[in-house]
This record gives structure tokens, sequence and C-alpha cells, in this order.
């Protein structure tokens, strides 16, 4: 199998849009160029069911990629094993691809039996350390999540420490949300590490508007600035559905 | 549905249960749970081969993972490292294909319980105990990644430390996917999270500063600097300040050295906790009030030092060569 690159958003909100376009179709949009879109949300302690969790569900669930709601504390593990938790999933998702390609039309591999599933799993890990990884980092930066802000910056710098301990190459880039002009803020340019976000966050509007929509949609169009093969091809059927 | 993979329901069985393999068709019936984790539930059961232990993984990726490892570790010469792994299936329920491994069955006091009864001097000799695995584990090119009490188990009888949970096992040079915030490098800033021997070795170190006080606590802003200074102040962790320091900074490349110095530690301090082991030659009233004006009488530390060695050689005899 040909390697290319992972692309994935990385959407850390507390929910809530409420500018522009169903971020969720956005989210739709993003998985058939061949980016999964994964969505961490921050809630309040006292923040239980509402449209806000259903909204980052959806969202992730139309970006072929996985969500995970948090309490503000256990952020730096979370957003790393998503990343991760995502990154195997595609690659599980192509070697499936492959198998029914090999096999015939319903074998995936968990079809197969143990001791083939553990070779093939092999693979899978090799694939997750060596891959090349571009993440777009979608950060809401609207009033209710200000509070948040450290943690958030701590996590990603987490992240960075994460994913820089691979062998494959990585590139970050990040984006605040609402922006000034446009629905995004671009904080951070493609950069092979996170190490310099200290002081970005300081500069921050908080009005009152959440565009998570538009926000998803621009950050769409940063990959293909990126001009890189994704790992991906455009079809979507790459992604398999069974639970697991 | 995918996205829900870090959510799936637990899996709840009622003890009495059969379960029976898809593929190799082998049989278990459940006695009781022994416990469940982020990553699934493992239970006690019977089998034609006497009784194991049974793990059914909420993520069945993350079980061929472990089950990987595990027969990884069983190549490996010597005491086994992990759970022997018996048997890998699936088990059709309810029209789903529910993957699970029979694995041995560890009798024994968790880690964790373990270090709340005994005394810190037991975490030092099961740390030896652990050190010498892991130089096994660290030469044949692997690490065990995601080290932590919680992880392992006093085997009973015998005490020796065992390795529950080995779904951390990274090769060398490969990147660590799962941690424990405390017990790894990365949060607390002394490096990155490519595995390497001094990946655990931070992780050993933590363990013995976490049952020096039996507490967890969070980073704070110059975390590097608060780690040294609360091994530097902790009346427990003082003595083998040198030893932790070092397998914190990173210094020790390998496992064995390590254990040699801070068997070498353990050795040489006679400190108060080592004392207790000693009963029947606890000095007289009037030595410890000579010995306390003298500072530290030479006689009693004598007496103490060569009692304190006596003993340790025995244990380390018993327990840890
Ligand atoms: N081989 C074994 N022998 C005896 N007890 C075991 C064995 N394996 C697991 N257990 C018990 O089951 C518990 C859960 O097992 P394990 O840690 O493997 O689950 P997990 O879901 O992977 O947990 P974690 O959240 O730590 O990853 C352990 O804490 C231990 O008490």
């Amino acid at each position: 199998m040909k390697k290319g690159t992972l692309k994935q958003i990385l959407l850390i909100t507390d929910g809530c849009s409420n500018q522009g376009e169903d971020p969720a179709a956005m989210a739709a949009l993003a998985k058939e160029q061949g980016i999964a879109v994964n969505v961490i949300g921050v809630i309040h302690d006292h923040q239980s069911d509402d449209s806000g969790i259903r909204e980052i569900e959806d969202i992730a669930l139309a970006g072929g990629g996985i969500s995970q709601i948090v309490h503000t504390k256990q952020l730096s593990q979370t957003v790393q094993m998503v990343t991760r938790q995502a990154m195997t999933q595609t690659i599980k998702g192509v070697i499936n691809q492959e198998l029914q390609n090999i096999l015939g039309d319903h074998e995936t591999m968990e079809d197969l039996p143990p001791e083939k599933r553990g070779k093939v799993m092999e693979v899978v890990d090799e694939l997750g350390e060596t891959v090349d990884l571009e993440v777009c980092i979608l950060v809401d930066t609207s009033a209710s999540m200000k509070s948040k802000l450290p943690t958030v910056q701590e996590a990603l710098l987490d992240l960075s420490i994460s994913l820089n301990s691979r062998m494959g190459n990585n590139q970050f880039c990040l984006y605040s949300f609402p922006g000034k002009r446009h629905a995004t803020n671009k904080l951070m340019a493609w950069t092979p590490q996170i190490d310099s976000i200290s002081s970005v966050f300081t500069k921050l509007a908080s009005g009152g508007i959440t565009p998570t929509g538009p926000a998803i949609r621009e950050a769409i169009q940063t990959f293909s600035k990126t001009s890189r093969r994704s790992f991906l091809s455009d079809d979507e059927s790459f992604y398999e559905e069974s639970g697991y | 549905m995918m996205n829900h993979s870090m959510k799936n329901q637990d899996i709840n069985l009622a003890s009495g249960t059969m379960i029976t393999g898809k593929w190799h068709g082998k049989s278990y019936q459940v006695i009781k749970c022994l416990g469940s984790g982020a990553q699934g539930t493992v239970y006690l059961a019977h089998s034609p081969a006497g009784r194991v232990a049974v793990k059914f993984s909420k993520d069945r990726s993350q079980a061929t993972t472990e089950v990987n490892v595990l027969k990884e570790l069983q190549k490996v010469q010597g005491e086994p490292l992990g759970p022997s792994l018996y048997d890998v299936d699936d088990w059709v329920a309810r029209g789903r294909n529910i993957s699970f491994y029979a694995m041995e069955y560890i009798r024994g006091l968790p880690l964790v319980e373990y270090l709340k009864v005994k005394g810190f001097d037991w975490a030092c000799i099961l740390m030896i105990q652990l050190l010498k695995d892991l130089e096994r584990l660290h030469r044949e090119g692997w690490i065990f990644g995601d080290l932590k009490p919680e992880n392992l188990i006093v085997s009973e009888p015998g005490f020796r430390i065992r390795w529950l949970d080995v779904g951390g096992v990274t090769l060398i040079g490969r990147s660590v996917k799962e941690y424990t915030e405390f017990f790894d490098r990365g949060y607390w800033g002394f490096g990155h999270r490519k595995a390497d021997p001094q990946y655990d070795l931070f992780a050993a170190a933590m363990i013995l500063v976490y049952a020096a006080g039996r507490k967890r606590f969070e980073k704070q802003q110059d975390s590097k600097k608060q780690l040294l200074e609360y091994i530097k102040n902790h009346k427990r962790l003082s003595s083998l300040q040198t030893v932790l320091n070092k397998a914190i900074t990173g210094k020790y490349t390998r496992a064995k050295d390590m254990r040699d110095e801070l068997l070498q530690q353990i050795n040489e301090t006679s400190s108060p906790q080592t004392r207790y082991y000693n009963k029947p030659v606890k000095p007289s009233r009037k030595m410890q009030q000579k010995r306390r004006r003298r500072k530290r009488g030479w006689m009693a530390m004598l007496v103490l030092g060569v009692f304190a060695a006596g003993l340790y050689i025995l244990y380390l005899k018993l327990y840890v060569m």
C-alpha cells in the first residue's frame, strides 16, 4: 500500500454553534475530501445532556471522526487519545478496503480468525507509527470557552509531544474562531511542532457568535494549500461501519 | 458506529455464564468478575485447563494489540513476564461478535492495595524485582510503557511482582500511546514519549514517589523543579534521592544500573523505617538515649546495620533473586 498523509481537523469547542452552515454538513464535506473531523467537547461541570453535546457527536459522525466529551481537567490525555484513535480508525478503514479487494465483498479485519487479525493489527500499528499526519486544530474561543483556554493550550503542547514521538512526520496548524473578518483567525501556519503557542491565545475576540460550520469550511481550505497527497482517496467507503 | 468506539457498553456476565469460542471451540464458565477498567472487563473462569482469567475488551483492536504483546512476552526466556496467554477467540452472543482472550490467572494483591498495607520498604524490594524484569524486557527491544501500580500485582504465594495490563508495551523507538499522567515523563516535562528504557525508568521512580506518599499529585508551574524538590524534602524519598533523580532525569540507560544502585542504596540506608522489621534487636531505652545524646552512636549503628543488612540479604535471597 502506498503511504500518504493522514488528514484531520481537530475541533475543540463547547458546542452550540449559532452562525452559518450546519457544522455537521461541513464535516461531511471534509470527509468527502479525505479529511476526518474529530471533535472534543469541553463542557462545564454542571452542563449535562443538551443540544451542544448532540451537535458535537453529529459533527464527528458526519466527519468520519471521533468525538469525546470531557471536563476541562482530562483534556490533555483526551486530545492525544482522540487523535490517535482517529488515525487508527482511518488506517483500518483503508486496510479493510484492501482486504475487501483481496478477499471479496464483506470481509473486514473482524471476520478474520484471531491469528490473522493479529498480523493485520501489526500492520495497522506500523502505519499509525510511520504515516505522515496533518492536523488542523480549530479552537472555539467564544466567550464561554475563555476560562478553558489555558488548559486547551497545555493540551495542544502535550499533543505535540505525543505525536512528535512518532516516527512519521507531523504538520500542525492552529485556527481560532470566531475571527475578526473571516470565520476563523489564523494563530499558527503549518508547522511541524507546536511549541510556541504560549502567546497566541491572548489576542482573542470573544464575541457572542460561534460560527462552527464556516470555521470547518475554512479549515478544509488550509489543506488544499499544503498540496499533499491524501492517505484516503476520494472514496468515502474506506470508512467501514462495523462497530468496534 | 465508529464514533462511539470510546463509549461501548460494558459487558456484564453473570456467574455461571458459558462462553464458547467461535474459532477454537474452547469453553469457559464464568466464576466472577475480577475487575474492569477503561479498556474492558476481566473475569475469573473455569476452563478444561483449570482456572483462567478471561478478558473482554471494549475495543477489539486493543484486544488484538494486547494479544500480540502477550505472545511476544511469552518468547522471552526465564520467569514469565506477563500472564501466560492460553486462547484468543470470538464469542458470538446476541448476534454480536465479542472478542476475548484467556490468560493465566494471577492470584495476589494488586500493588495499589499492597502498598496500602505494607510499608515503603516493601515498595523498594518490589521495585528491585520489577527492575530486573524490565531489564529483560528492554533487552528484547520493548518497553512497558504504561507502568503504574494499577498494572502490577503482587502474586501470592511468593510476593513476586507480576505484570497485569500489558496494553502499553511498545517497541523501542516507537511512540508511547498509552500512559498515565503522573507516571509519564512527558507530563512532567522531562522528555518526549518516544519509547526508550529511560521512559520506563522514569515511571519506575514515580512508582516509588507514589508509594512513599501514597498519593498522586498534579504538576505546577515549574513541574521539573517541583518534582525534584518533592523528592528532596520527603522523609522517605530523600535517602533515595540520588537514584530517583538519575532515573527521573534519564541518566540510567539500563534498568540494571538503576537496580544495582537502588539495591546498594537500600543496603546502606538504615532509616527509621527499615528498623521496624527488626523488632527483636530494637535497642534498649538506655541505648536509645545514649544514641540520641551522641547523635548517632557507632555501636547502635553497627548493630542495626549488621541486622538490617542480614535481614535484607535474607529478603533478597527469598524474594528478589
Ligand atoms: N491475569 C489476571 N489475573 C488476575 N487478575 C487479573 C488478571 N488480569 C486482570 N485482572 C484484574 O482485572 C482488573 C482489570 O484488568 P485490566 O487492568 O487488564 O483492565 P483494563 O480495562 O485494561 O484496565 P485499564 O483501565 O487499567 O487499562 C485488574 O485490575 C485486575 O484486578
